[in-house]
C-alpha cells in the first residue's frame, strides 16, 4: 500500500521541481507565476495527505482556502503583468528597475 | 501490487515529468499546456486520497480559469522576446543548487521513519455511503463559515484590483463633475427668448 511518507517525497521533489523553474526563467514573469502554481500544488498534496491520513478534514478546509488565495493572486498578478507590459512594451524583469537604489 | 499503488505510480510519474518539462520548456505557452497536464495528475493523486470535492474543484478553477487567463495572457503579450531566452542556462546552476539542498534537507526528515506505513497506519477506510462533499460543506458551513466568508470578499476584492489596474478607457457612466457645477453661470443653464405676439395671437 502507499505510505504517507511517498506522498509526501512525491510533494516535496514536485516543489523543488517548482524553486528550481523559479531560479531557471528568472527573466520570465509569467514562467515564475506559473512555477509558484506549481509549487502551491505540491503544497496542497502535502496537505491533503496528512488529511487523508489523519483522518482529519480541516486539511482539505486548507487547500481550499489556499485554492481562493491562488487564484485571487493569479488575477492580480496578471493584471500587474498586463499594465507593465503596457507601460514598459517588455515583461522582462530586468527592464523593470525603477525602484531600484 | 495493488491496483491503486499502480495508479500512484502512474500519476506520480505524470505529475514529476510534466512538471520537469514545463519548468525547462522554452515556449511559454507549451509551458502553460505542460501545467494544465501536471495539474490534471495532481487532480487524480487527490482522487486517490478521497478528496473529490478539491480535485473537481482544482480541475474546474485551475484548468478552466486560471490556465485559461494565463493562455490569454501570453497570447495577448510579446512573451517571445529574446532577451527573455537568451538567460536561460545563466542561472541553470544556481537553480540545480538550491533545489539539491532542499531536496537533500527533505529527505534528511523523510527518511527518519515518521510518516513511515508502520508509524501512521492506513485511515479507516470509509463506506460507499460516504460523501466527501457533504463532509467538506458540514465543516465549511459550520466550523468555518466566518473564513468562508471572508474569501468571498477577497474574491470580490480581487476582481475589483485587476479591473481597477487594467481598465483603460473611461467608461460611459455619467458622474459628477464638480468643478464645472460650481463654475455654472446664471446663462449657461437658462436661455431667453423673445417670443413674437403676433404668432402667439396667431395660435390662439
Amino acid at each position: 500500500m502507499i505510505a504517507l511518507s511517498d506522498y509526501l517525497i512525491l510533494s516535496s521533489i514536485v516543489f523543488c521541481i517548482g524553486l528550481a523553474g523559479i531560479f531557471i526563467n528568472r527573466t520570465n514573469i509569467i514562467m515564475i507565476l506559473m512555477c509558484v502554481e506549481l509549487i502551491l500544488a505540491a503544497v496542497n498534496t502535502n496537505f491533503i495527505a496528512f488529511s487523508f491520513y489523519g483522518s482529519d478534514l480541516a486539511g482539505q478546509i486548507f487547500v481550499f482556502f489556499i485554492l481562493t488565495v491562488a487564484a485571487a493572486e493569479v488575477a492580480i498578478g496578471l493584471a500587474i503583468l498586463t499594465l507593465m507590459y503596457r507601460n514598459r512594451g517588455s515583461i522582462d524583469i530586468d527592464v523593470t528597475n525603477t525602484l531600484k537604489g | 501490487m495493488e491496483f491503486t499503488s499502480i495508479l500512484f505510480y502512474v500519476f506520480s510519474l505524470f505529475f514529476v515529468g510534466s512538471s520537469l518539462v514545463m519548468i525547462t520548456s522554452r515556449n511559454t505557452a507549451k509551458a502553460a499546456l505542460w501545467l494544465i497536464l501536471t495539474f490534471f495528475s495532481a487532480a487524480s493523486l487527490w482522487l486517490l486520497l478521497e478528496a473529490e470535492f478539491l480535485a473537481i474543484t482544482l480541475i474546474l478553477i485551475y484548468v478552466g480559469a486560471v490556465m485559461v487567463l494565463f493562455m490569454f495572457v501570453i497570447k495577448m503579450l510579446d512573451t517571445e522576446a529574446s532577451t527573455l531566452r537568451a538567460q536561460f542556462t545563466r542561472y541553470l546552476p544556481l537553480g540545480i543548487f538550491v533545489s539539491l539542498v532542499v531536496i537533500v534537507q527533505m529527505a534528511l526528515v523523510l527518511n527518519a521513519g515518521p510518516f513511515d506505513l508502520e508509524t501512521v497506519g492506513l485511515p479507516d477506510q470509509h463506506g460507499p455511503s460516504y460523501s466527501n462533499i457533504t463532509a467538506i460543506a458540514q465543516q465549511l458551513y459550520t466550523v468555518y463559515v466566518y473564513p468562508f466568508e471572508l474569501a468571498a470578499i477577497l474574491l470580490l476584492i480581487a476582481i475589483i484590483a485587476a479591473i481597477t489596474l487594467v481598465h483603460r478607457t473611461q467608461l460611459n457612466s455619467k458622474k459628477q463633475n464638480i468643478t464645472e457645477q460650481i463654475n455654472v453661470q446664471a446663462k449657461d443653464r437658462m436661455r431667453f427668448a423673445s417670443i413674437n405676439k403676433k404668432s402667439t395671437k396667431g395660435s390662439k
